[in-house]
């Protein structure tokens, strides 16, 4: 069980074969596979939330979930989600209310935020804090955090209105 | 408190119409961490780099007798096993004493470990692979013989004559102590009315900076220069230490700092693995990552705060506060750490318990003992959370006693706001400090009097809410009274350098450094401002000690207020330089000119005369159209630090309003008030995240946040599903009020802002539980506040 397996996935919209070891975690992969570095590794055991990101359109630890588990499956990172312009709104409300501080948790924190607001269109801000429960943050006090889903949340119903 | 401007005829560089200082700015630079395209120290790959683990002591005091590499050298991947006797021929040991702070000692300390290991977690061994997982693998099967010694945990027997002595060679387990005896103490609690004690607890914690501590160090041994990349707050510290004691020179060593994963005081230090990893490159003459686990950040990331401290207030019936009494004890670990010792937290202790209050008479005494545990050392606040908690929680304790409101015997004991400038019985100078108005702010924010008939009618309903208040001061800005005095090259003076490009946008490097606080912000507001260009054609550098001014970096709350104070000073001298050269082009004089929407115009009218651009353009590339003898200089310096006060005060109060839930001992925040005083507000916004931040982990130590030891020294909550700290879902809504009162020592008048949340929050929430419980006849003075300790001092458990 040491032997590399091969594996072929869309990862950002780009299909990725890749040789990976069976022990290799997906969030490993992706940083230092695909240098795609934006998924952070915090805690290394599912609980800080930083390496968070989408895998066939559910949000996964990617350090718990192990790169040849992705085999064939879309996953997507914090830069995917970017170039697509899908967060682009709720990066501008964390911007504009500086939610975030050394920024080390937001791409996981962003990913949790989208999971959320693409699920429900009016979250009020116990049930942001709540989904939002799995992901430390140790510089911000979450609170400009919430601020910035909820007004991201309140404007994409305004528009969907 | 409003800015006054001592001759208002002549407006300041902040009165200019185009200033950013004051306002609430986007953060320059935010778009990269947000999109994942930030570099931390964790990203970086070097061609070569080698990954290092550290083999680590599964004990806390043990003797080495032998170290088996063999078969880990054969591990394929594997680049070298070193220990830390061959290490010791590339890097020097290390002794974590300052000269100031008489008497402390500690003992020398090794990169890697030689002989014996004194806290679980410290290195035997590092073994350096082509993969992390690789070096992990052979870390396997190194074999370590061991043979196990006493380990010292309890640092309330640490001093007693049956207690081993951890380093032979001290005599005791006695680090530092410090006593302190001002005015008439005995007879002032003599003649009290009423005498109270308290013995106050608080857990050993730790900062849980989300990025883990993160080095690449790379010798390049063809241009003898080692670069050590590095998530600090401090480059030119670390590069000083590291070209000490490697043997080489400060030119010879660059300290880069990119994007920093958190802080808070965690990264202001440098750890022995830090040190093993510059000298493994030098040795290996290849780069060297080394990235911490979480569970070694655990287990050798400073921890902080585990204090015991008794004590003791006096108070006459009319609620005039007589005298304080404190004994503190505090336990460091094995090792004074380097270079800023580990017994400024214990000092910080001493001076600042009673600070907010008029009292004469205060006598203390610290006490800083060695055990077998991993090392303690300064995090955000350092001391103050305790100092805050015995003090606010003597006068709560107090107030009770002579049955007077919490906030009514504040305002009969605080120092008054004209009352300054004035000096503590702890000898701490206050310049202009406002408790009262900081006082007022709050009871009108929170709606006091609301709050507490609010809490009355719910007691009738037996639900237990509480009100705590705790009011603080805060140390910021520091001289080199901190650690310069001392011996340690730690400077405190931080310098800026701006300059005007080709193109007329602006260049600034600054000493100071950006873990997510906001220092390219501030820059680039002031040196905007200043120069009357827009933020977006300001440009900040900073991170790097080969391209910015020499100068202290980022830590105890010194950015705003020192580097931010450079950055005005070096602006305003490029300011006059441009308008010097701008008078000579346009035949006008540099006081009828000024610079405004980046171009220049004139002062009277605001006109436009010509662009920045312009103006550039003729200086870089036509300065022969210049008249004769015109020699423009486009690049300004300045250099700052605090010279009059050692440390610019700041002052406020929090409050904290929650509910116990008496059957299961949970406590659930509701709301948290903060009024604070940092003197000139550069970026409102940025202020109230830095104070909300610091409250939230002053809440994670309120309730959550403890490494529990067993008797053995074994660290037994070492990750994060064990050792809890807040979670968005468990903390409150907190409301930021200010009051102003700038620093008359610089121009800016900026104090520093980041200590003040975690300061006082801890107090706050005790101040409120007691306050909950206090028809329940239950008094609590230890942290974490947890379920079990709220449960037995109800005596339910």
């Amino acid at each position: 069980m040491t032997a590399p397996v091969s594996i072929s996935l869309d990862v950002n919209g780009e299909r990725v074969d890749a040789l990976v070891l069976p022990r290799l975690n997906l969030a490993d992969f992706l940083r230092e596979q695909l240098q795609l570095t934006g998924t952070h590794v915090g805690c290394e055991h599912g609980v800080c939330g930083a390496c968070t990101v989408r895998v066939n359109g559910e949000i996964v630890r990617s350090c718990l979930m192990l790169a040849v588990q992705a085999h064939g499956a879309a996953v997507q990172t914090i830069e995917g989600l970017s170039d697509s312009g899908e967060v682009a709104d709720l990066q501008a409300a964390f911007r504009d209310r500086n939610a975030l501080q050394c920024g080390f948790c937001t791409p996981g924190m962003l990913m949790a935020a989208q999971d959320l607001l693409k699920q429900e269109a009016r979250p009020d801000r116990d049930r942001i804090r709540e989904h939002l429960s799995g992901n430390y943050c140790r510089c911000t006090g979450y609170q400009a955090i919430i601020d910035a889903v909820e007004t991201t949340a309140r404007a994409r119903g305004g528009r969907r209105v | 408190m409003t800015i006054t401007s001592a001759n208002p005829e002549i407006l300041s560089e902040l009165d200019r119409p185009n200033s950013y200082i004051g306002k609430t700015v986007p953060r320059p630079n935010l778009e990269r961490l947000m999109q994942g395209r930030g570099l931390y120290v964790s990203d970086m790959e070097l061609p070569r780099m080698g990954q290092v683990v550290f083999l680590r002591s599964p004990h806390a005091h043990a003797k080495i007798i032998g170290i088996d590499a063999a078969a880990a050298r054969r591990v394929p991947g594997v680049i070298a096993v070193v220990t830390g006797k061959e290490l010791a021929d590339v890097i020097t040991p290390w002794v974590g004493v300052l000269s100031h702070l008489k008497g402390l000692k500690s003992a020398p300390q090794h990169a890697i470990a030689i002989d014996r290991v004194c806290w679980q977690g410290e290195a035997v061994a590092a073994i350096v692979a082509t993969s992390r997982a690789v070096a992990e693998d052979a870390a396997e099967v190194v074999r370590v013989e061991y043979e196990e010694l006493e380990a010292v945990t309890d640092m309330r027997t640490a001093l007693d004559p049956a207690t081993p002595v951890i380093h032979s060679a001290l005599g005791d387990n006695l680090a530092f102590e410090r006593n302190h005896d001002a005015g008439e103490v005995d007879a002032a609690f003599a003649g009290s009315d009423e005498v109270v004690e308290a013995d106050f607890i608080f857990g050993r914690h730790t900062g849980v900076t989300l990025e883990p501590r993160s080095v690449v160090a790379d010798w390049n041994v063809a241009e003898e220069r080692l670069t050590i990349y590095q998530g600090t707050q401090a480059p030119h510290m670390v590069q000083n230490i590291a070209a000490l004691h490697l043997g080489l020179q400060e030119q010879q060593v660059r300290v880069v700092c990119k994007d920093v994963g958190g802080s808070f005081g965690i990264k202001v230090h440098i750890y022995a693995d830090e040190m093993a990893t510059y000298a493994l490159s030098k040795l290996l003459r290849r780069p060297v990552k080394f990235v911490a686990d979480r569970v070694e950040s655990f287990n050798t990331d400073i921890h902080a705060r585990d204090h015991r401290c008794k004590g003791r207030i006096g108070v006459k019936r009319d609620g005039t506060i007589t005298a304080f009494e404190i004994d503190d004890l505090t336990g460091i670990g094995p090792y004074s750490m380097y270079p800023r010792t580990s017994a400024i937290e214990a000092n910080q202790v001493v001076n600042l318990v009673g600070g907010p209050y008029v009292m004469k008479n205060y006598r203390a005494r610290a006490r800083v003992v060695f055990q077998n545990k991993n090392v303690m050392c300064q995090y955000r606040a350092v001391g103050h959370p305790i100092a805050c908690s015995v003090t606010e929680g003597l006068v709560d304790l107090a107030a009770a006693k002579i049955a007077m409101d919490p906030v009514e015997i504040r305002r009969r004991n605080l120092i008054a706001d004209d009352g300054y400038p004035c000096t503590s019985p702890s000898g701490l100078r206050f310049e202009l400090l406002s408790h009262h108005a900081a006082m007022n702010k709050l009871m009108a924010m929170m709606d006091y009097d609301a709050l507490r008939a609010e809490q009355a009618a719910l007691r009738a309903k037996k639900v237990h809410r509480g009100i705590g208040i705790a009011s603080f001061i805060e140390v910021t800005n520091p001289s080199a009274a901190f650690y310069g005095v001392g011996g340690a090259r730690i400077s405190s003076q931080d310098g800026v350098a701006v300059r005007l490009d080709a193109q007329g946008s602006v260049i600034c490097q600054t000493s100071i450094t950006e873990q997510g606080q906001g220092s390219e912000s501030l820059t680039a507001q002031i040196v905007g401002s200043v120069l009357g260009v827009s933020m977006e054609r300001v440009r900040v550098i900073l991170g790097d000690t080969d391209n910015t001014p020499y100068g202290g970096g980022t830590w105890a709350s010194r950015g705003a207020g020192i580097g931010g104070e450079a950055a005005l000073q070096a602006a305003k001298i490029l300011r006059r330089n441009i308008l010097d050269v701008a008078a000579a082009i346009l035949q006008s004089s540099p006081a009828e000119l000024d610079i405004a929407g980046s171009a220049i115009v004139n002062g009277s009218d605001g006109a436009p005369r010509m662009e920045l651009r312009e103006l550039a353009r003729i200086v870089y590339f036509r300065p022969d159209t210049l008249p004769p003898g015109t020699q423009p200089e486009l690049m300004a310096t300045r250099h700052f630090v605090p010279r009059e006060y050692p440390f610019a005060f700041t002052n406020g109060v929090q409050a904290s309003w929650l509910e116990v839930d008496t059957d299961t001992g949970f406590v659930k925040l509701l709301r948290h008030w903060v009024v604070e005083d940092c003197g000139t507000l550069i970026n409102p916004q940025l202020v109230d995240e830095q104070i909300r931040g610091g409250v939230v982990q002053g809440l994670g130590a309120a309730l959550f946040e403890k490494c529990v030891y067993d008797e053995r020294g074994q660290l037994t909550n070492a990750n994060m599903a064990d050792y809890l700290v807040p979670m968005s879902g468990e903390m409150p809504d907190i409301d930021v009020g200010h009051v102003v009162s700038p620093t008359s020592e610089t121009e800016l008048g900026a104090k520093g802002a980041g200590e003040a949340g975690t300061a006082g929050a801890a107090a706050a929430v005790a101040n409120a539980v007691n306050d909950a419980l206090r028809p329940l006849g239950a008094v609590i003075t230890e942290i974490p506040l947890t379920p079990q300790v709220i449960l037995t001092a109800l005596g339910r458990i």
